[in-house]
């Protein structure tokens, strides 16, 4: 059980997919201007991850594996979360136009998110059993949520501040980033203190 | 090679399968782009952005055949809001659309009006009240200022007069920063 | 009637019980002690009165005279215009007798330095007034005390001239549970409340008593600061002197801004009106002393508003109160007190809430409490703003409990949607926020200009959205129109259809309506009505035996006829 919070509390901070993997700096920089659009981002960003780290398990183990085709991992997961992501947008379009239109053009962008293909492939160097990648899933999705929201807040803040002109805009978050990046270095730690 | 070339095809198929299948099942109709657009635009109906009014143009930004930078009343603020909404770039007003005036209120001679109605056609938001051989004017809150009642003017009797600052509109300016020069002797 | 120790002690406890505290606030040099040396003094009538039309909220009231008028003292000379503000605006009135020389735009007392809509009276000393006669309110409905008062142009009086009477209809509803007279006049040099309560306590109490009688509250509170033990004693004097059972005059602690209305609610109740709410939802109103001195004047003299206390301080050799009348040039004034030579600005209102105004010609209006002359002396310039350090001074002492750090912040960068959300309509501009900053930030100005542009914001949405409707009424008319002429025109064919059915049996009947289902087929019935037509315009009865000639003049006038239509109407049929 203890290990299973290990998964999630690691993905999520220590390991945090943003901040210490440097993966999905795309939408997190695009997507990160309102902390309204932030969160929607989070939100769709956990569900498809969540869904493709159990799909991609279900695929590697019993689809690539048994016919040794592991060449074919990249391939075939992309393919997998283009289609998620593809039925979530509906799913959501029809079940919940109001979300649909918080997110906006940002949901199809899941797809280019290199953290969403990126955790299923670090489930599998990792060798985790589906319950772990399901976990391991969620926590980095809820990790890259964090981020976006601590660092939406930080922007909102940041267009009221007396930026020099060049450093305006992205110049100054990217900046931001980067202190924020170093600050979750500082988890690292944290199984010091098991 | 084979076992490969199936396993991707059984993939593309399922998911395919799968996609299209929602793709029927989850259909939905309607843009509510149009009213968001159409709030953030300044509804003079005035028709220089190439439009017949306001929400035709809103239209046409929802669908992606016209830009955001053609809409001279709603001026710069106007096309920051469109493009905080679209997620787009801010560009300038374009020039060929006109540019950015103050606020100003249609004002008919009366004593050169013939009575012809054709500013009462012209105008979009009734906003002109006569009849036929009888003295027109304007009803000053009503106007939106979109001029189009002045090129067909026979007589040429309407002006666009901007609209004076008074006691209620007044604004309070922006704290000025004094900068006092260091004097060192 | 004397009140007894025992009862005394008792209300003594209970207010001690009572009293609550609202947050932050400062203590500044409050320099009232210079004004009430001496007793209030008549300010002269000088040369010209100068009353500008809008001294309320709403619109600006439809000026009631013209040039060459005569006006009595008292007589009103602005209507509160219905057509315009529906109830909202109040009525001006004439200050003294005399003629009107001028209604024009003159010079405003307010920061922007505009003008507005003003009567100028010539008076002729007589100071003659209109028949006065006291309403009796107890025999008119709330709805005719309430159009009285606005026609007797009362305004709250401590500064914000809401009108009266629509504070009175507020109560309406349910049943107002506390009263709340503000004598507190808590911000800096003000002292007009002061002396009023001192010199005319009993005037106050006999409006109080109206008030309480009108809005059928059921304790009233008199709330004074306790740095004026004399208007105290005063009001204390004639509340005992009519000895009602149910009112209470409450020394409170000596603090700005104790008398803003929600601190003094909160001071006297313990209610914090939470943001959005009105003070009435919790059974709670709020009038100034002043005001309810001018409910007496108006209700038991029959006098409307057409003076005021006000008090002339700062830079002056004899800072003291004055009644004057509205319209009275501020230099008249000025003069009295002898401004010292070094004065280098006029503030209306005290120095923590006052704006500068544009000239010493400007009028004294209903909401002009204090006429301050400032010098480099006494108010030195601000040191240069500093950047904010977030120290959080400023949220220590906002009295509304707010974080006037982020509504700098925002209110600076104009993010004015934020500000917003940070409650910045809940500022009372009281400035305890600006007086600590060790920044020297003129915080107060950030939040007028972010208030400033969220009303023009709001307000030209609310044109675009009646734009839009317009437009879009207009849209459905011009369908409409179409459709009620393609009506028209298949009614006329219609008509015609039965006619060229009808005519081949029986001529006579032509005009009698025969029902359209016949067995002719549609192309028949076109062919019928083409060759009617055609009979109808080749023999007119006066176009007859033409010469060619003549024909040919009346086809080529056809033609241009065509021509002209064509162009005048291109969406027109021909025919219409």
């Amino acid at each position: 059980m203890t290990s299973y919070l290990f998964i999630v509390l690691g993905a999520v901070l220590v390991n945090n997919v943003v901040f210490v993997r440097i993966l999905g700096l795309c939408p997190f920089m695009g997507v990160s201007k309102k902390l309204e659009t932030a969160i929607g981002m989070g939100a769709a960003t956990t569900f498809v991850l969540t869904m493709a780290c159990g799909t991609s398990y279900l695929i590697d183990r019993w689809l690539l594996a048994p016919n040794e085709l592991e060449y074919l991992r990249t391939l075939s997961f992309i393919v997998t979360i283009a289609a998620i992501v593809q039925l979530t947008e509906l799913a959501i379009q029809k079940t919940s136009p109001l979300l649909h239109q918080v997110l906006g053009i940002y949901l199809p962008l899941i797809t280019t998110n290199c953290a969403v293909l990126g955790v299923p492939l670090l489930n599998v160097g990792l060798k985790h059993n589906l319950v772990e990648s399901l976990l391991f899933g969620f926590g980095g999705a809820v990790g890259f949520t964090l981020a976006m929201i601590l660092f939406a807040g930080i922007r909102e803040r940041l267009e009221g501040a007396d930026v020099p002109v060049h450093f305006r805009g992205t110049a100054i978050a990217m900046v931001t980033a980067g202190l924020m990046s170093l600050a979750f270095m500082g988890f690292a730690g944290l199984d010091k203190y098991k | 090679m084979l076992a490969a070339l199936l396993v991707m095809a059984l993939g593309a198929v399922i998911l395919g399968a799968a996609l299209g299948y929602a793709a029927v099942r989850f259909r939905v109709e309607g843009d509510p782009l149009t009213e968001k657009i159409d709030a953030i635009l300044p509804q003079t109906q005035c028709g220089q952005c190439g439009f017949p009014g306001c929400k035709p143009y809103a239209t046409a930004i929802a669908k992606g055949e016209a830009d955001i930078n053609q809409c001279p009343p709603g001026g710069d603020e106007g096309i920051r809001k469109l493009a905080d909404l679209l997620g787009r770039e801010y560009k300038p007003l374009s020039a060929e659309h006109g540019v950015e005036k103050p606020k100003a209120l249609a004002v008919i001679d009366e004593q050169r009006c013939i009575g012809c109605t054709l500013c009462i056609q012209a105008c979009p938001v009734d906003a002109i009240v006569g009849a036929a051989k009888q003295m027109h004017t304007v009803v000053a809150v009503q106007c939106t200022g979109c001029e189009l009642c002045v090129p067909v003017c026979p007589v040429d009797c309407i002006a666009m007069e901007p609209i004076a600052e008074n006691i209620t509109t007044w604004k309070w300016k922006y704290p000025v920063v004094t900068i006092k020069p260091v004097t060192t002797h | 009637m004397e009140v007894s120790g025992r009862d005394h002690q008792t209300r003594h406890h209970t207010l001690t019980m009572r009293l609550f505290d609202f947050n932050g606030g400062v203590k500044p040099d409050y320099q009232k002690e210079a004004s009430t040396q001496t007793p209030i003094a008549v300010s002269p009538t000088p040369t010209f009165l100068v009353i500008p039309l809008h001294q309320s909220i709403g619109g600006t009231p439809r000026p009631l005279v013209s040039v060459d008028d005569r006006v009595l003292k008292g007589q009103r000379i602005g209507a509160a215009d219905a057509s315009i503000s529906g109830d909202l605006s109040s009525a001006v009135h004439a200050s003294t007798s005399g003629h009107v020389v001028a209604v024009e735009m003159r010079l405003m007392p307010h920061p922007s330095g505009l003008s507005a809509l003003c009567v100028v009276i010539a008076p002729d000393g007589r100071d003659e007034w209109i028949e006065r006669k006291p309403f009796d309110y107890r025999y008119h409905t709330r709805d005719e005390t309430r159009d009285y008062l606005r026609d007797a142009g009362v305004v709250g009086l401590g500064g914000a001239v809401f009108p009266t009477h629509l504070k009175i209809s507020s109560g309406k509803e349910d049943r107002l549970d506390t009263l709340i007279i503000n004598g507190a006049e808590c911000e800096p040099y003000i002292t007009c409340d002061d002396a009023l309560m001192k010199e005319r306590a009993d005037a106050i109490i006999q409006g109080v008593a109206i008030l309480h009688d009108l809005l059928a509250a059921g304790q009233v509170l008199i709330g004074i600061e306790d740095n004026k033990p004399e208007a105290i004693a005063a009001m204390q004097a004639a509340v005992r002197a009519r000895n009602p059972s149910d009112m209470e005059v409450i020394a409170v602690p000596t603090r700005y801004p104790a008398g803003g209305a929600k601190q003094l609610i909160r001071v006297l109740t313990g209610i914090e009106v939470p943001h959005g709410k009105r003070s009435t939802d919790y059974g709670v109103q709020c009038f100034n002393v002043g005001t309810a001195y001018a409910i007496h004047e108006a209700i038991n003299l029959g006098q409307p508003l057409i003076s005021r206390i006000v008090t002339v301080a700062g830079n002056v050799t004899t800072p003291r109160n004055y009644e004057v009348l509205v319209g009275t040039p501020m230099k008249t004034l000025l003069a009295q007190s002898q401004r010292l030579p070094d004065t280098d600005c006029l503030i209306m209102g005290g120095p923590m809430m006052g704006v500068a105004l544009p000239s010493d010609e400007v009028p004294v209006v209903k909401a002009t409490n204090c006429i301050l002359a400032g010098s480099k002396k006494l108010f030195p310039p601000p040191p240069p703003e500093m950047p904010c350090i977030r120290c959080g001074e400023c949220a220590t002492v906002c009295p509304a409990d707010l974080q006037p750090f982020e509504l700098y912040w925002f209110s600076r960068a104009k993010i004015f949607g934020k500000a917003q959300e940070y409650h910045l309509f809940d500022c009372i501009e009281c400035g305890c926020c600006s007086y600590v900053c060790p920044s020297h930030i003129p915080l107060v100005d950030y939040y007028r200009f972010a208030k400033s542009e969220i009303w023009a914001h709001e307000s030209e949405k609310e044109s675009a959205d009646k734009a839009r409707d317009h437009y879009e009424f207009r849209q459905l008319r011009e369908e409409r129109e179409t459709q009620e002429r393609s009506a028209r025109l298949a009614a006329k064919a219609a008509t015609s259809r039965t006619a060229a059915m009808a005519v081949p049996e029986t001529p006579a009947t032509e005009n009698i309506p025969v029902s359209a289902t016949g067995s002719a087929t549609p192309a028949a019935l076109i062919a019928a009505a083409l060759e009617r037509a055609r009979a109808q315009q080749v023999h007119p009865k006066n176009t007859t035996d033409l010469t060619p000639a003549q024909q040919a003049e009346i086809a080529a006038i056809e033609a241009r006829r065509t021509e002209i239509r064509t162009q005048a109407h291109p969406h027109l049929p021909l025919d219409d």
